[in-house]
């Protein structure tokens, strides 16, 4: 069983993403648990999402605390709050960042960092506006690119059960990202 | 089909997949998600049913209780306040013997204001004459509203499926969602003997004096008692057909085991990974699920807990002044049985939403474990001093 | 469970149906029994304007035709007095039931 951490802030679709990753990987086969952070969620404060898949039934229902792997939808939270809390030793990092992973040098010792420019790919792609390009979508492309739980097929359908507006759009940024997700050379 | 799907939306399906004709509700967190998909469902031809808003839990209840007395398969769904504030009318619903299927997302009761799970606000109901199933997964859930349907048809007292709030009720999760009209052939129309019909007139509910009231309280746990048997046998039937089969306690590893523990709704689910772990260290111990809290499993309890050497309860609620409510249920359950009595552990954890980790329940064991008896009635566990 | 159409007696918890509900039509239920004060229409006096054929809570008074008195059934009649007390020319006698 792997356990995702995906950060963000409220408004820019953590949850969503987190349950069109859910989808994507259940089509995959796996086993699969999505959920918010309990309570309320405020635009723009920092805000988690949270994924279990399996290839076993999951049981246990208990909050993430040390997840695998994190995700980081605005690197602007890199700054406000400590994304590797919690992280094991050996997980990725995946950062919606114009910036190169080895870059990451306060990260690369003890973790394996993936970058992708989802913000680039969704303004491209006509995904929000420029001032708040919607990248949830983006980064899933990397994200199953880079920790393999589902197939491009399995996520165009996720992506088309929980984001159906401008699905289309959304796919493409997807598989963008898929293609232009960078890794840290010691991966 | 499988379909990733919140625990509140997997009510809602179970609510179309057993053709509810009724559906009158007040919105509250965290069971909104449920009415809203519902009213959706109904507004686009999904669902033949009449969504009835109405402005309090109060009428919500009072209005499926006119729905289901005039014959209709009639649903609704609270939380927490919202039930508190249905009280009167569960107790109309039970007593007028309604077949009514109700969801209830667990949710701690305020002050101070809240909106997290804990089980006090079901139990607070336990005496009504409803039945209760504590679920520990979604798919569970949509399972247990088509089999509340068909067990409360039967003995003609209503069901109360509650799931714990956000752990479920806003997790999503792989649900198989069964063909509809496979779900006909499981639950057929219903058909009652006695409904409020024009060509048929009858007074229902009317002054019933002393000389008769004690009849219906000995009908209704007559029901109860006859309620265990259909709950096991439909769930056989549902578990033919659909593959998945429920009845009123689930044991796990319990064969072999020493130590018995006891939990219900997520936190069961949860323990299961707990007990891998133990038994990985050579500890013999097992777990024992509470799915249906009413009727209570009296025999089946006895016949599992019998010659173990411990017993451990967690109990996601209090009866303040007294103890946790499923460790005076099953305490007061074993009494009357013969053989030896283990030591049992009550523990409370878990409430107001606080988080009921693997680590947590593996305290509880390991305390349990290490000490010969319990210190007293209540353990509380990871309350700060 | 189609309604009797007769007095029901019952025994006790199995001849009883599971719901609080009437096994009978409650046109078996005379309620009469319970009346104290009787009413009684003074047939010459009465202008015949149904006043207190709205006006009974128990729906005990038949209303026959527009030209006729109506008719207070005494099978249900409670004797709450409503009707006395509304009559506009108060034709309507509560006497003392004889039993
Ligand atoms: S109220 Fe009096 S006057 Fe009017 S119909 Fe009745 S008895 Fe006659
Ligand atoms: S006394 Fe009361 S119950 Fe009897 S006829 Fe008059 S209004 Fe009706």
């Amino acid at each position: 069983m792997i356990e995702i951490l995906i950060h963000g802030r409220g408004g820019q679709g953590s949850v969503k993403a987190s349950l069109a990753l859910a989808s994507a990987a259940s089509k995959a086969g796996k086993y699969v648990q999505s959920f918010p952070e309990f309570g309320v969620e405020r635009r723009g404060a920092p805000v988690k999402a949270f994924n279990r898949i399996s290839d076993e039934p999951i049981v246990v229902r208990s909050k993430i605390y040390n997840p695998d792997h994190v995700v980081v939808l605005d690197p602007t939270l890199l700054h406000a709050i400590d994304i590797t809390e919690g992280l094991k030793e050996g997980g990725w990092i995946i950062i919606n960042t114009e910036k190169s992973p080895d870059s990451f040098t306060e990260y690369t010792k003890k973790f394996k960092v993936a970058t992708v420019n989802a913000t680039r790919i969704a303004v491209e792609n006509h995904l929000g506006s420029k001032a708040a390009p919607i990248v949830n979508t983006a980064i899933l492309g990397a994200i199953i690119r880079v920790l393999k739980v589902a197939g491009k097929k399995d996520l165009e359908e996720g992506i088309k059960e929980f984001v159906p507006v401008k699905a289309e759009a959304n796919i493409k940024a997807a598989y963008e990202a898929f293609d232009q997700v960078k890794f840290s050379k010691e991966a | 089909m499988k379909k990733v799907i919140l625990g509140d939306h997997a009510v809602s399906y179970g609510a179309l997949l057993s053709r509810v004709q009724t559906i009158a509700a007040y919105p509250i967190t965290p069971q909104t998600l449920i009415v809203e998909r519902l009213s959706e469902m109904t507004a686009n031809g999904e669902l033949d049913a009449i969504f009835t808003k109405v402005e309090s839990e109060h009428s919500a209840m009072a209005s499926t209780v006119g729905s289901s007395a005039a014959g209709a398969r009639a649903f609704t769904a609270t939380s927490a306040q919202g039930l508190a504030l249905m009280h009167e009318m569960l107790h109309w619903a039970a007593g007028a013997r309604l077949p009514i299927v109700m969801a209830n997302v667990n949710r701690a009761m305020a002050p101070g204001w809240t909106i997290w799970t804990d089980q006090n606000d079901s139990l607070s109901a336990r005496d009504v004459g409803w039945m209760q199933v504590y679920c520990q997964n979604n798919q569970e859930v949509l399972d247990s509203i088509i089999l509340g349907y068909k067990v409360s048809e039967q003995v003609d007292l209503p069901t109360m499926v509650i799931l714990d709030a956000f752990v479920l009720s806003h997790t999503a999760e792989g649900v198989d969602i069964p063909d509809i009209k496979k779900v006909d052939e499981f639950l057929p129309p219903y058909k009652p003997e006695i409904k409020m019909d024009i060509n048929d007139p009858r007074s229902f509910g009317a002054l019933t004096s002393p000389d008769v009231y004690m009849e219906f309280r000995y009908k209704m746990q007559q029901a109860m008692d006859k309620a265990k048997k259909v709950i096991v046998e439909e769930g056989k039937k549902f578990g033919e057909m659909f593959g998945r089969e429920y009845g009123l306690i689930e044991e796990y590893k319990t064969e072999d085991a020493d130590t018995i523990l006891i939990a219900s709704a997520t936190v069961a689910s949860t323990a299961r990974a707990v007990i891998d772990e133990l038994r990985e260290k050579g500890e013999k111990v097992g777990l024992v699920r509470i799915r249906v809290f009413r009727p209570f499993p009296t025999e089946e309890i006895i016949k599992v807990l019998e010659g173990r050497k411990k017993v451990v309860v967690i109990d996601r609620n209090i009866s303040f002044g007294k103890t946790g409510i499923f460790f005076d249920e099953v305490k007061g359950a074993f009494y009357n049985s013969k053989g030896n009595k283990p030591p049992m552990f009550g523990y409370i954890a878990g409430l107001g939403g606080r988080d009921v980790t693997p680590k947590v329940i593996r305290e509880i064991v390991e305390d349990a474990l290490n000490k010969d008896k319990p210190e007293s009635e209540i353990i509380w566990k990871g309350v700060k001093l | 469970m189609k309604h009797s159409d007769k007095d029901v007696k019952i025994k006790g918890a199995s001849d009883m149906p599971e719901m609080p509900a009437s096994l009978g039509s409650m046109a078996h239920n005379k309620t009469a029994s319970w009346r104290n004060l009787k009413p009684v229409i003074d047939e010459s006096k009465c202008i015949k304007c149904f006043i207190c054929w709205k006006f009974c809570p128990d729906a005990a008074i038949d209303f026959i035709d527009e030209n006729t008195s109506p008719k207070i059934n005494y099978d249900y009649c409670k004797g709450c007095g409503i009707c006395a007390h509304e009559c506009p020319v108060k034709c309507i006698d509560m006497v003392e039931e004889e039993r």
